[in-house]
């Protein structure tokens, strides 16, 4: 039987210099979770533009001129998109390493270098990321 | 024997489904990363390569899986971090099965897109 404990509010802001490694895990894990779902979302209302494109004429798609070739390449067409992509990446990134972690924590692999394994998910996040921008801008400009 | 930590109830099933999807989706949101930005490339989107690689079969099944998985693990992420505040009763059945009537709109839109690439009628 489990029971409950009443531990307050991790998000009362006050706390925030008590965390250690694993409660920013957490709280990352969290808020890049939050990210990832709020654009699937968007990403689902944007790729719907392939619905009604699929009605247009052989022509207009061979040429690119169907409203769903176009809403995209409006929209990576735009640098704050490219930039918002870097994060999208960032975001998701944290989330698969420290996903990777929680997966292994939970297999009672690594228990005890949780805290430098969080340490190493950020650290590799942020190489990762670096490391793609180029690509991730590449026709930007 | 050692302590748990996990705020998660033990042996429930959604908590299993949650790191089944976990781990299926590691591999395919990197392999989707990988092939929309560094195979092809944002800037040559177009309905006639999304259309010529919606029309092969294992990727159009892929891709519904990915949906239906990252509608699941994102839609039940959501719920646990809510029950984790203190969501409970009216409120918690309330937003239970919002969640899931959004899951069902957002896999039921997602299936229509990719019918409408693989050129499959029902869309």
């Amino acid at each position: 039987m489990s029971q409950s404990y009443n531990r307050g509010l991790i998000e009362d802001f006050a706390r925030w210099r008590e965390f250690e490694a694993g409660m920013w895990a957490w709280i990352f894990h969290k808020f890049t979770g939050w990210v990832l779902i709020g654009y699937l979302f968007t990403h689902i209302a944007v790729l719907s533009t392939g619905i009604p494109a699929a009605g247009a004429s052989e022509a207009a798609i061979a040429a690119g001129n169907d409203v769903y070739t176009q809403t995209i390449v409006s929209l990576e067409g735009l640098l704050l998109v490219r930039l918002l992509e870097v994060g999208l990446l960032a975001v998701a990134v944290f989330h698969m390493l420290n996903g990777t972690r929680l997966l292994l924590t939970d297999l009672g692999i690594g228990l005890d270098a949780q805290d430098k394994s969080f340490y190493a998910s950020l650290i590799l996040t942020g190489a990762i990321t670096v490391a793609s921008v180029p690509t991730f801008i590449a026709g930007a400009f | 024997m050692a302590e748990r930590y996990s705020s998660f109830q033990s042996g429930g099933r959604m908590w299993l489904l949650q790191r089944i999807t976990a781990v299926f989706l590691l591999v395919v949101l990197a392999f989707h990363f990988f092939l929309l930005h560094f195979v092809h490339h944002a800037d040559e989107v177009s309905f006639l390569a999304s259309s010529a690689r919606m029309e092969s079969l294992s990727y159009y099944s892929l891709m519904i899986l990915f949906l239906v998985t990252a509608t699941f693990h994102g839609v039940n992420g959501v719920y646990n971090a809510l029950v984790n505040q203190g969501l409970t009763g009216t409120k918690r059945t309330v937003i239970k099965w919002t969640l899931v009537a959004a899951s069902v709109v957002l896999i039921a839109q997602g299936i229509r897109t990719a019918n409408a690439w693989a050129g499959i009628g029902l869309y």
